[in-house]
C-alpha cells in the first residue's frame, strides 16, 4: 500500500528563495522610488491641511450655470457615439487584415503595428496631436477617440479571429456555403458575443475620455472642468464631477443591457 | 413517505462501550426550507469507540446529519452531546475550539490544491498555533516531526514536498485523512470519504479509517453508501432513510428485510 | 400534416420579445448616431482642411531634436515610478476592499455594496481628474501624479480581486473552516494560495494601463514626461515632441514585452 517516490530527506518547508528575493526587491524599489519622488511626512502633513481646506470649498456642489454643464455633456455624448461608430466601422478591416490565421505575415504584422501604434499614447496626447494639427473643437476629440477606438477594438478583434475554431469554419464550408455564407454562419457566432462586449466596453471608455478631451480643446464637458478648476471655482468642479460620475454609471448599466440582449 | 418505524436498535440494556466519549444526538431537527424537515428528531448514541457507518438513500440526511456535528450547517432544533457540551448551542471561539478537537474527512479531498502535502497537513493545526506562526511557516518542531510519522503511517513517505493536485485520488483522501488525525481529535467524521474512489482504493482507505478508530480509541463516523464496505469494516451501523433512524446495531444483524426497509425495492440486492 | 400543425413548426431564431429588443436598440443606436452628427458643432472647413494639416504637422516634426533625449529620459523615469509606486500603493489599498465586496468572504451585503461603490467611484473618475484634485491639494509635482493613478487603480484592481475570490471553490475553505481555524487563518491558507496568480495578473495588467495613464499626467502638472511633452508643446516645437513620443511608444512596447514574458513564467 505504499508508494515510494524517491527517498527525500526530511525537509518540511522548500525557501522559496526566488519568492523572496523578489518581495525584498519590491520593499526597496518602494523606499527608493519614493525618495526619488520626493515623498515626505511634511509634504504629506501639509497636504492634508490643504486637502481639508479644498473640501470644503467644494461642498455644496454648485448646480448654477447648468446651461453650460448640459451643452458640455451634450457635446461629450455626441463625441463618444460618433467615435465609437466610426471606430468600430474602421476597426472591422483593421482587424481582420491583422488575423494572422487570415492574411499572410507580410500584412498582418504592418497590421499589428498600425493598431500598437494606435494604443500606445493616452486619448489625451493623441488629442493634443489633432487640436493643434486641426484646430480647437469637438472634430479634434473625434478623431483622438476613433484612433482610440481603432487601438482597442481591432486588437480584440484580431485575437478573437486568431481564436475561432476552424473546423465549425470548415464543418460550414462542407456544406457548399461560399465565403459570405461561411463568413456569417461559421465565423460570425462565434465572434459576435466578444465583439459585443468589447464594442460596449469601447463605448464606454470613449464616454469616459470624451469627458477629458476638453481639457486639452477637443470639445466636451472638460473645458468647463478645466476653466472652473482654474478660476479656483470647486464647487462647480464637484457639480460637472457628480453629473460626469452619474453619466457613467448610467452608460454601464446600459451597456451591461445591450450586452444582455445580444448574448 | 416511510412511517416513522421504530428503529431497531441493539440490547440498550448493556452499557454502551466508552460512554464518555460518546456522541449522543438528541431530539435532532434540520429544516433548508420551512414545512420540509430533512433531519426529523433524530434520537441516537454514537459509541464513543470504534467505526459506525450510517448507510441510507442520497438525500436522505446521512451528511445534513454529519455536518450538523461540526456545525457546518446549522440544526434547527435539537442538542448534540459530546465530550460534556452541547455542540449544537456553541458559536465563535467556543466554536472553534469544539471543531479543533472534530476531525473531518470529505467526500472531495478538499485540499488547497497549490499548497504542498506537508503545507495541507499542517492545516490541521491551523487552529492550534497563532496566525504570524502559520503565515511564516514556523509551525512547533513537535508539529512537524508528527506530521512525517502521519505521512509514514498512511503510506506517503516522501511525499511531504509534493503539490497536492499533483496527487491522485486515493493518495489525496489518505493526506485528507492525515490532516484530520493531525488535529488530535476527539472524534472523526468522514462525509462519503470513498464516494469518488475506485473499488480497491475504498478498501484501503476504509481500512485506514478503521485502524485510526482502533489505534486512538476514539469514534470515528462514516457516511457511505456502499452497503458491503459498511459491513465489513464497521463496528455498529446505523440506517437512516427519510430523515428518520431506521436501523441502529451492529453490522450481523443488518437483514435483508432491514436493507429493504432503508433502501426500498428489491432488484439492487439482488 | 395539417395547416395548423406547419403554423405551430415554425422556427424562430429570437423569441418576440428578443425581437423587439434587438430591433430597440438597434433604432436606439441609429438614431443616436444621426443626432450626434447633425447637432455637433464641427466647422465644415476644419474637416476639408484636416489631411494637409496632419502632413503638415507630421513634416515639421520630422526630424526628430534628438538633443532634447536628456530631459525625455528623465521624465520617463520619473514617469515609470509613478506608474508602479501608484500601482502598488492601489494594490494594497485595493486589498481590504476587494475582501469586503466578495460575497463569500464577508456575507453581509451592506458591506459588500460599500466596497463596490468605492470601487465605482475610483473608476468613474478619470485619472486626470484624479491629477487635477490632488494637484490642488498637495501641489504640482510628482506626488500628486503617484496618488491620482493610486486612487484611480483601486476600482479597477479591487473588482477584479473580488470576482477572482468568489470564483475560487468552497472545499477547501470548508476544510478549513471545519478544522476550527480561525477567519484570518482561513484567508491566508484557503483563499490566498488560490487566488495567488490571478492577483498578478491583474497587478500585470493595471501596471501596463499606468505606464500609459502616468505619461499624461504631467499635462496638468502632475509629474513625469507629460511636463516634458507640454513644455515642447506650448513652445511649439515639433521635432522636440516628436523625440518625446517616440520614447514613450518606446517603453509602452517594451514594457508590454516584459508583462508578456513574466506572466508566461509565473503563471
Amino acid at each position: 500500500m505504499t508508494d515510494q517516490p524517491s527517498p527525500v530527506p526530511r525537509v518540511a518547508f522548500a525557501p522559496n528563495w526566488t519568492a523572496r528575493i523578489g518581495w525584498l526587491l519590491l520593499l526597496l524599489y518602494v523606499g527608493y522610488a519614493g525618495s526619488q519622488l520626493g515623498f515626505s511626512a511634511e509634504r504629506f502633513s501639509g497636504g492634508l491641511e490643504h486637502g481639508h481646506r479644498f473640501l470644503v470649498r467644494m461642498f455644496p456642489p454648485n448646480f448654477g450655470r447648468w446651461e453650460l454643464i448640459a451643452g458640455g455633456i451634450l457635446e461629450s455624448l455626441q463625441i463618444a457615439v460618433i467615435a465609437t461608430f466610426f471606430g468600430i466601422l474602421l476597426s472591422l478591416p483593421v482587424g481582420l487584415l491583422a488575423a494572422r490565421n487570415l492574411t499572410p505575415a507580410w500584412i498582418s504584422w504592418p497590421a499589428r503595428g498600425f493598431i500598437a501604434l494606435c494604443r500606445s499614447f493616452h486619448p489625451i496626447i493623441v488629442a493634443i496631436l489633432f487640436v493643434k494639427a486641426i484646430g480647437f473643437g469637438a472634430l479634434a476629440g473625434v478623431m483622438a477617440l476613433i484612433v482610440a477606438s481603432i487601438g482597442f477594438i481591432s486588437k480584440l478583434f484580431a485575437e478573437a479571429i486568431e481564436e475561432i475554431s476552424l473546423k465549425q469554419v470548415e464543418a460550414v464550408r462542407a456544406t457548399g456555403a461560399g465565403f459570405l455564407g461561411t463568413l456569417i454562419m461559421g465565423v460570425q457566432p462565434q465572434v459576435l458575443p466578444r465583439f459585443i462586449g468589447f464594442a460596449t466596453y469601447q463605448l464606454d471608455s470613449n464616454l469616459r475620455n470624451s469627458t477629458m478631451v476638453g481639457i486639452v480643446g477637443g470639445g466636451g464637458i472638460g473645458a468647463a472642468l478645466f476653466t472652473a478648476y482654474q478660476r479656483f471655482d470647486f464647487d462647480v468642479v464637484l457639480a460637472i464631477l457628480i453629473i460626469i460620475v452619474s453619466l457613467i454609471m448610467i452608460a454601464e448599466i446600459v451597456s451591461g443591457w445591450a450586452r444582455r440582449v445580444f448574448q | 413517505m416511510m412511517p416513522a418505524a421504530a428503529p431497531r436498535t441493539a440490547d440498550t440494556a448493556s452499557p454502551v462501550p466508552g460512554e464518555d466519549r460518546a456522541l449522543v444526538v438528541r431530539n435532532l431537527t434540520k429544516e433548508y426550507r420551512k414545512g420540509q424537515p430533512v433531519l426529523r428528531g433524530i434520537d441516537l448514541t454514537f459509541p464513543g469507540s470504534g467505526l459506525t457507518a450510517i448507510i441510507g438513500p442520497s438525500g436522505t440526511g446521512k451528511s445534513t446529519l454529519i455536518r450538523c456535528v461540526n456545525r457546518l450547517v446549522a440544526p434547527t432544533s435539537g442538542e448534540i452531546l459530546f465530550r460534556g457540551q452541547d455542540l449544537a448551542k456553541l458559536s465563535g471561539r467556543g466554536l472553534r475550539a469544539a471543531r479543533r478537537r472534530i476531525g473531518m474527512v470529505f467526500q472531495e479531498y478538499n485540499l488547497v490544491e497549490r499548497l504542498t502535502v506537508m503545507e495541507n497537513l499542517l492545516c490541521g493545526r491551523l487552529g492550534y498555533v497563532p496566525v504570524w506562526r502559520a503565515w511564516l511557516r514556523k509551525f512547533p518542531e513537535r508539529d512537524i516531526a508528527r506530521a512525517f510519522d502521519l505521512l509514514d503511517s498512511v503510506g506517503l513517505p516522501g511525499f511531504a514536498q509534493q503539490r497536492a493536485d499533483a496527487l491522485s485520488g486515493g493518495q489525496r483522501q489518505r493526506v485528507g485523512i492525515a490532516r484530520a488525525i493531525m488535529q488530535e481529535p476527539d472524534i472523526i467524521l468522514a462525509d462519503e470519504p470513498t464516494s469518488s474512489l475506485d473499488p480497491k482504493t475504498s478498501v484501503e482507505i476504509m481500512d485506514i479509517l478503521q485502524g485510526v478508530a482502533r489505534q486512538r480509541a476514539i469514534p470515528v463516523i462514516v457516511n457511505i453508501h456502499n452497503v458491503e464496505l459498511a459491513r465489513r469494516f464497521a463496528s455498529r451501523i446505523v440506517g437512516m432513510t427519510g430523515g428518520h433512524v431506521v436501523y441502529n446495531g451492529p453490522p450481523d444483524g443488518l437483514t435483508d428485510a432491514d436493507l429493504k426497509a432503508i433502501y426500498g425495492g428489491e432488484s439492487w440486492m439482488e | 400534416m395539417t395547416v395548423a400543425d406547419s403554423l405551430h413548426r415554425n422556427w424562430q431564431r429570437f423569441t418576440p420579445l428578443q425581437r423587439i429588443s434587438r430591433f430597440g436598440f438597434y433604432l436606439f443606436a441609429v438614431a443616436a448616431l444621426v443626432v450626434s452628427l447633425r447637432t455637433i458643432d464641427v466647422i465644415p472647413e476644419f474637416l476639408y482642411d484636416a489631411p494637409d494639416q496632419m502632413v503638415d504637422l507630421v513634416r515639421r516634426m520630422w526630424p526628430p531634436d534628438l538633443s532634447y533625449i536628456g530631459p525625455t529620459i528623465k521624465g520617463l523615469i520619473e514617469t515609470l515610478h509613478i506608474a508602479t509606486l501608484g500601482t502598488i500603493i492601489a494594490i494594497v489599498m485595493a486589498l481590504p476592499f476587494g475582501l469586503l465586496a466578495a460575497r463569500n468572504v464577508t456575507p453581509s451585503p451592506p458591506l459588500n455594496l460599500f466596497a463596490k461603490f468605492v470601487f465605482v467611484t475610483s473608476r468613474s473618475i478619470n485619472s486626470l481628474v484624479w491629477a487635477l484634485l490632488f494637484v490642488a491639494v498637495f501641489g504640482p509635482g510628482p506626488l500628486a501624479g503617484t496618488l491620482a493613478i493610486a486612487f484611480r487603480s483601486i476600482g479597477f484592481t479591487g473588482k477584479l480581486f473580488a470576482e477572482a475570490l468568489e470564483e475560487s471553490g468552497r472545499g477547501s475553505i470548508e476544510a478549513l473552516t471545519a478544522s476550527g481555524a480561525s477567519r484570518f487563518a482561513t484567508l491566508l491558507w484557503g483563499y490566498w494560495p488560490q487566488v495567488r496568480p490571478a492577483f498578478w495578473s491583474i497587478a500585470l495588467f493595471r501596471w501596463d494601463i499606468n505606464i500609459r495613464e502616468s505619461a499624461v499626467l504631467g499635462i496638468v502638472g502632475a509629474g513625469g514626461v507629460g511636463v516634458v511633452l507640454d513644455t515642447a508643446l506650448n513652445l511649439l516645437y515639433w521635432d522636440q515632441v516628436a523625440v518625446v513620443l517616440i520614447a514613450i511608444f518606446a517603453v509602452v512596447i517594451l514594457a508590454e514585452i516584459v508583462v508578456t514574458v513574466v506572466r508566461s513564467r509565473i503563471l
